[in-house]
């Protein structure tokens, strides 16, 4: 029942894009984010094609890069009747008081895509990178940070504690879903107030064992002599190759062009 | 109260690279007042199994057939089956939630629509088989009870539905053998008393051995071996094989066979195992 939860799933890949240093793919997400913003109009024909070459280089089933579209469906659906129907300019459709414009219509189209290429760039992150390894990439990149103050290892192990237990917990969630149903709750019927109610059964116990998970975590780690980042050492020391130089110098050279179209 | 299973399969996350096959063609009957366990390693699929019995996981393909009714066949139907084949989870006790034992036991009958008279009626009874005093526990806090009491709360919670049919997943794990062997000694009783089919799910062969009658083996996702206790644990190099033990007793009576020494087979007793052992001394002294 969780199933459409794509943020964080991992699609696991030999790929070039899989191989790639999570520092690398960071980078240029946000790179290619801050273009979507920048570039023109004209320019979203080129954007597209790399964005559709990158899905097509990680062997990731269409399918998959396309579930993580689903939670701004209607975000995507609003946004395109408020611009249509908002801007002036030539009318193209009347219903009732209502005016669609030509103007608007395009608008409406291409703040779409923004978005749809925004959130897709992003999924396409989590998709082709480990959250983990995510993390430690972030804290890498915020590593040298830490003399003004930023708390790179602190934030990057809340990150990876955190993402470590998403699945635990909705794993969770639907054990004490089961066990409450097979007491006879019901988890369907009924209108929001007592659909509300009848998420007691599920809520208590889960934030029980949330506190207890919580808790035994501290304990493991403390035994375990964990104090913070410092001085500490990694199994798996994170290491530039050629495929991340390539990437990088394509991220520029893309920057580059988005800016001189620009000008 | 029959259970049928005809060539159930089930197969999680189903056309993704997660897909895992956890039920391969389960073809399995079991009759009325029957007590039945259900053992084999971790991932083996007996927590899968238990769960199509009330239809919290619908099968894949197969069928799943409870007292005539088919499980998959109408979402109507399925609340009754519930109230019919009460599932006892693993750790039962991170189901508590109310503020009193009381409420806790008394939420299943609650969401049946009874009146409080028989829903108290319900929660004493419940409780009296769990061995929990009814007025001692009824207003205490379930989270502020021991692990077995907890559990034993838990266990009274699915008994005050009076299902016809009892399933427990590993009923026992976690706990100290002396609440194991109360507990188990507890569902005997209840069986015998309210003439329910209990299912109990395991990988421990000594717990099985000493309360079930009929004991089906799986091993990735079908049934290794089924029969009655004696029968099973004869094949002791089978269930090796899978991985599984077999009960200690039965096991010395196994060396003791392949070292020549004429005991019968199918002991599952320390009394038996005494009396056969005595009997053989027996026959060799008159020799």
């Amino acid at each position: 029942m969780f199933k459409n939860i794509a943020i964080g799933q991992y699609y696991p890949g030999n790929s070039f894009i899989h191989r790639l240093d999570p520092r690398t793919k960071i980078v240029a997400t946000f790179a290619f984010i801050v273009c979507l913003f920048l570039v023109r109009r004209s320019g979203y024909a080129a954007v597209s094609l790399i964005a559709a070459l990158l899905v097509l280089v990680s062997r990731i089933p269409a399918k998959f890069v396309v579930r993580g579209l689903r939670p701004v469906l209607y975000i995507a659906l609003l946004t395109f009747l408020l611009n249509a129907f908002i801007t002036p300019g030539h009318p193209l459709v009347r219903i009732g008081p209502l005016v669609m414009t030509y103007e608007g219509f395009c608008q409406g189209v291409f703040l779409v895509w923004r978005l749809v290429l925004l959130v897709l760039i992003t999924s396409f992150l989590t998709l082709t990178t480990p959250p983990v390894t995510l993390t430690d990439g972030i804290e890498r990149l915020l590593r040298p940070y830490r003399r003004l103050g930023v708390p790179a290892h602190e934030l990057a192990m809340m990150m990876t504690i955190a993402l470590r237990f998403i699945p635990t917990l909705l794993e969770e969630t639907e054990k004490i879903m089961k066990a409450q149903m097979a007491r006879g709750a019901d988890f369907e019927s009924g209108n929001i107030i007592q659909k509300a109610k009848n998420l007691i059964p599920l809520l208590v116990p889960l934030f029980v064992s949330a506190f207890r998970r919580a808790d035994e975590l501290a304990v493991a780690m403390e035994a375990r002599c964990y104090h913070g980042g410092d001085s500490r050492t990694r199994l798996k020391e994170l290491h530039y190759s050629t495929g991340d130089y390539l990437v990088y110098g394509f991220t520029g050279l893309m920057f580059a062009a988005v800016l001189y179209t620009r000008r | 109260m029959s259970i049928a299973i005809e060539d159930l399969r089930h197969v999680y996350n189903e056309g993704t690279p997660l897909e895992v096959t956890a039920l391969a063609g389960i073809n399995l009957e079991i009759a009325d007042g029957e007590f039945v366990g259900i053992i084999g390693r971790t991932g083996s699929g007996k927590s899968t199994l238990v769960q199509h019995l009330n239809g919290l996981l619908l099968p894949t393909h197969g069928k799943v057939i409870i007292d005539g009714i088919d499980v998959a066949s109408k979402k109507s139907d399925r609340k009754s089956i519930r109230q019919k084949v009460g599932l006892v989870f693993q750790y039962p006790e991170y189901q508590l939630f109310e503020e009193t034992v009381f409420d806790d036991v008394a939420f299943g009958p609650r969401n049946m629509g009874l009146g409080e008279e028989e829903i108290s009626r319900r929660v004493r009874d419940a409780l009296a088989f769990v061995n929990l005093d009814f007025a001692l526990f009824k207003n205490r806090s379930p989270f502020e009870l021991s692990g077995g009491q907890m559990r034993r709360v838990a266990i009274a919670g699915i008994i005050a539905m009076r299902p016809k049919v009892l399933v427990l997943d590993e009923p026992t794990a976690g706990l100290d053998p002396r609440s194991r062997g109360e507990l188990l000694a507890e569902l005997a009783n209840m069986r015998r008393e309210l003439g329910i089919t209990v299912i109990l799910v395991s990988h421990s062969m000594e717990e099985v051995a000493q309360v079930v009658e009929r004991v089906i083996v799986m091993e990735a996702g079908e049934i290794a071996l089924a029969g009655s206790v004696r029968k099973v644990f004869e094949q002791a190099d089978l269930l090796r094989g899978i991985g599984l033990g077999i009960p200690q007793v039965a096991e010395l009576m196994f060396r003791l066979r392949q070292k020549g020494v004429d005991v019968p087979t199918g002991i599952l007793t320390v009394e038996e195992a005494n009396a056969a052992i005595l009997a053989w001394q027996r026959s060799k002294r008159c020799v």
